[in-house]
């Protein structure tokens, strides 16, 4: 398993070389959205219309951040369950979506759209709220903000703690972890 | 009769949202260093080195160890001595989430309307089940609850033929189906006999129980400790990237049934086991 530092945005010579085990400490420029989120994206999308965030080589972590106390960039701000974005990514990685972080594992058609597109599945630690939100530097609502804790945020992170879940080549930890440790 | 003054409900169910928030309770704590230390897979032992990490910064800076902070379950026993004054049972336990949720910066995740939406903006309604008992005291169990490891909880009317192996069937399954997505080591409630909605909620109560304890019953508890087992078995592990601890606990609880009818449900509750406890 390797370890690397990558700087967003991704490109497909970033996003190849990632196996799926690998440990990757993320830095840069990465956007929030959830379900609700994600169905306005996607709604957009179909009507022809312009999304209010840049998806080109981007970065979509599934948060829905605990509100921000006073003097710090965010609150807890761990991964949500990504199956339930399942039906929305193919849309958002054929428009050039590069990576997406959450938990739990992806779909059949997440992982063809991720093999088209060149793209990765990053899982973060589910429950490690308070310490991933120390990688995050800075929180700003972009678009959205009456969904609440569901708005898209851009988050400045440095050194985002992640592992690679599923890799462009069908790789898949959960597969391959889970079969290793069952008795 | 013992009179409770609905304000001093209020007061401790809102430092109770918030200390259930912040300091993940002895029990799991030391089940999670445990499984630390046990743990075979690389990967796994990471995952809960984070988890641990995790659990000491949200303590030491009162930040909510998780961003789901929860739709507050409360199970309250009220001894049927006991006079709450001042307001109502109900509206005191509400304003009790209102204020803690609002003071201690913790996630409003609660839908006004299940179709139509709109967030309450305060965590309101909290799921209250109520049952009155001998006695002059009120006993108040406050479960912030997660919905990651709350859609992956299940609930079936099985056949009395189906027995005690088609429970394990059942949990075995479903704890697979799951996989990482409740955020395991998880603890695994399971309910059965009652009717359909008593299970669910034996379930859920199953989740109050200390980590690590045994059922009274040697039956209940010689299938807990079977279970355990099997669930560790499947080699899910931790946050599901493979490992050897699956769960930390399984516990049930059981009531009498219909002879025609055998339900058994399963309430998973994720490693940010959130409980607290208080007698007034």
């Amino acid at each position: 398993m390797a370890d690397y530092s990558l700087t967003t945005p991704l490109g497909d010579d970033d996003v190849r070389k990632l196996k799926a085990g690998d440990t990757v400490r993320l830095t840069g420029t990465i956007y929030t959205a959830r379900d609700a989120a994600h169905k306005r994206l996607v709604d957009l999308l179909a009507e022809g219309k312009e999304l209010p965030i840049p998806l080109e080589g981007q970065i979509i972590y599934y948060v829905g951040p605990s509100p921000t106390p006073p003097g710090k960039p965010i609150g807890s701000a761990g991964p949500t369950t990504s199956y339930r974005m399942d039906p929305y990514a193919p849309a958002l990685l054929d428009k050039g979506l590069k990576g997406m972080i959450g938990k739990g594992a992806r779909n059949a058609a997440v992982v063809e759209a991720m093999k088209r597109n060149t793209a990765v599945y990053f899982a973060a630690t589910g429950g490690a709220a308070a310490l991933i939100s120390r990688s995050i530097t800075a929180a700003e609502i972009v678009a959205y903000e009456d969904l609440g804790a569901e708005a898209i945020r851009k988050l400045t992170v440095r050194d985002f703690p992640v592992i690679v879940a599923q890799d462009c080549a069908g790789g898949n930890v959960y597969d391959e972890g889970q079969k290793k440790y069952a008795r | 009769m013992r009179e409770i003054e609905a304000s001093k409900i209020t007061q401790e169910v809102a430092r109770l949202c918030m200390e259930a928030n912040f300091e993940l309770e002895d029990d799991v704590q030391k089940a999670l260093e445990k499984a630390h230390e046990t743990e075979e897979s690389p990967a796994g032992k990471e995952v809960l080195r984070q988890i641990i990490e995790n659990s000491g910064i949200a303590r030491s800076e009162r930040m909510p160890m998780c961003q789901d902070t929860g739709l507050t379950v409360i199970f309250a026993e009220v001894g049927q001595d006991a006079h709450i004054t001042g307001g109502g049972f109900e509206e005191a336990i509400n304003e009790g989430v209102r204020r803690g949720y609002t003071e201690g910066y913790l996630r409003k995740s609660v839908l006004a309307d299940p179709l139509r939406g709109g967030n309450t903006g305060d965590n309101t309604p909290a799921v209250i089940h109520t049952n009155i008992v001998p006695g002059d005291k009120l006993k108040l169990w406050v479960v912030p609850k997660g919905g990651g490891s709350e859609n992956m909880s299940r609930i079936a009317m099985m056949k009395p033929a189906d027995g005690i192996e088609g429970i394990k069937k059942f949990v075995v399954e479903n704890v697979k189906a799951a996989s990482g997505n409740p955020c395991p080591p998880i603890i695994v409630g399971i309910g059965i006999g009652g009717t359909f909605e008593r299970c669910a909620q034996l379930a859920k109560k199953a989740l109050l129980r200390e980590v690590g304890s045994k059922h009274p019953d040697e039956l209940y508890a010689a299938l807990e400790k079977e279970l355990l087992e099997m669930v560790n078995d499947l080699g899910v592990g931790p946050m599901g990237l493979g490992g050897r601890t699956t769960a930390l606990a399984v516990h049930i609880e059981a009531a009498p049934r219909h002879i025609a009818s055998f339900p058994v449900s399963m309430n998973l509750n994720c490693h940010a086991a959130r409980h607290k406890y208080i007698e007034l």
